[in-house]
């Protein structure tokens, strides 16, 4: 069959970007943002019980320098976005963000003076995943979804909206 | 202590400053005129029977629609004696002002600002007056009834905004 007979067992092809998109979906580093009873949920998840590392996103790095999913997990306020927004910043390329909870999602309860309505206001995101909290299983549906979301990218058109901003 | 005693005992040294007394289940509040706060604050934490040398709470309240005036809220605790007062002062919403506490319980400093951030009520010889809790640039006091619960203010946002718009 095609090029593959000629190679024997030994030699796989495929392309660039299925290899670096499965190497980038296999690994992914989480940056955790707690900010409410949606971090409780976020840290369940890497405990025994329910064990990210099956999926490979175990590594939970307090540093954003190594990281690249953010999870923002819960109520973000005014005056917390420019902290979060630099933690964002701080990311190096290719990265990503799940929204978890309603809070982060839209506000969630929270129509107040002092909480943004949605971290999308402040930078782009990924996944939205819904819940109040969402349980540790629905992070982990949303871990998955972003990696299939990863698996679809180009890994050389990938852009965030930082880049994207710089080029309008 | 017992509440009663406490009662007695600030209103004969304070016959004057004291509005109202009262007892609720089994919690003494005292109601106290803003010019005596700060002296009356000293007396409490000062003499020795009483010994409140805890200050667990200090709030504001918006009572401007009902009655015109702000209140400032001060929760004491005894931590020698195990008693407990409440003390409440209105002050006309038209000079929300009050003398700090600061002097007496230095952990006021940072109640008082909070209670500045949130009713916009003064302290008077406050070391420190700043807000504490709200952006740098936000306007207003947000827990006045007069400022909407959702009074968000993007643009203490706007550095962060994606293209920089709201």
């Amino acid at each position: 069959m095609g090029l593959e007979s000629h190679l024997g067992d030994n030699i796989l092809t495929t392309t660039l970007n299925t290899m670096v998109n499965w190497a980038r979906k296999s690994s992914l580093w989480p940056m955790p943002f707690g900010l409410a009873c949606c971090a409780i949920e976020m840290m369940a998840v890497v405990a025994p019980r329910y064990d990210l590392a099956r999926f490979g996103a175990e590594v939970f790095r307090f540093s954003p320098r190594q990281s690249d999913l953010m999870i923002v997990a819960g109520t973000l306020t005014y005056k917390m976005a420019s902290v979060a927004r630099k933690i964002y910043d701080q990311m190096p390329e290719p990265k990503w963000v799940i929204a978890m909870g309603a809070c982060a999602v839209s506000g969630g309860v929270f129509n107040t003076y002092s909480v943004v309505q949605g971290i999308d206001q402040v930078m782009p995101v990924d996944v939205y995943l819904p819940g109040c909290p969402p349980r540790p299983e629905a992070l982990i549906h949303a871990i998955m979804e972003m990696q299939k979301k990863i698996e679809k990218e180009s890994f050389v058109r990938k852009t965030t909206a930082n880049t994207v901003n710089k080029l309008a | 202590m017992d509440n009663e005693a406490i009662a007695t005992l600030v209103k004969t040294n304070f016959p004057e400053a004291i509005i109202d007394s009262k007892i609720f289940r089994n919690e003494l509040t005292l109601a106290v005129k803003r010019e005596y706060i700060t002296e009356i604050a000293k007396f409490l934490k000062e003499n020795k029977e009483l010994d409140f040398n805890f200050l667990s709470d200090l709030c504001g309240v918006d009572r401007v629609e009902t009655h015109g005036v702000f209140e400032v809220v001060y929760h004491l605790y005894s931590i020698s004696q195990n008693h407990r007062v409440r003390l409440k002062v209105s002050i006309p919403s038209s000079s929300p002002t009050i003398s700090t506490v600061t002097g007496v319980w230095s952990t006021a400093n940072w109640h008082e600002r909070e209670t500045y951030d949130m009713f916009g009520i003064t302290f008077d010889g406050h070391p420190d007056l700043r807000k504490i809790l709200t952006p740098d640039d936000f306007q207003g006091h947000p827990l006045r009834k007069d400022y909407p619960v959702d009074g968000r203010q993007p643009a203490t946002l706007r550095e962060i905004y994606r293209r920089g718009e709201a």
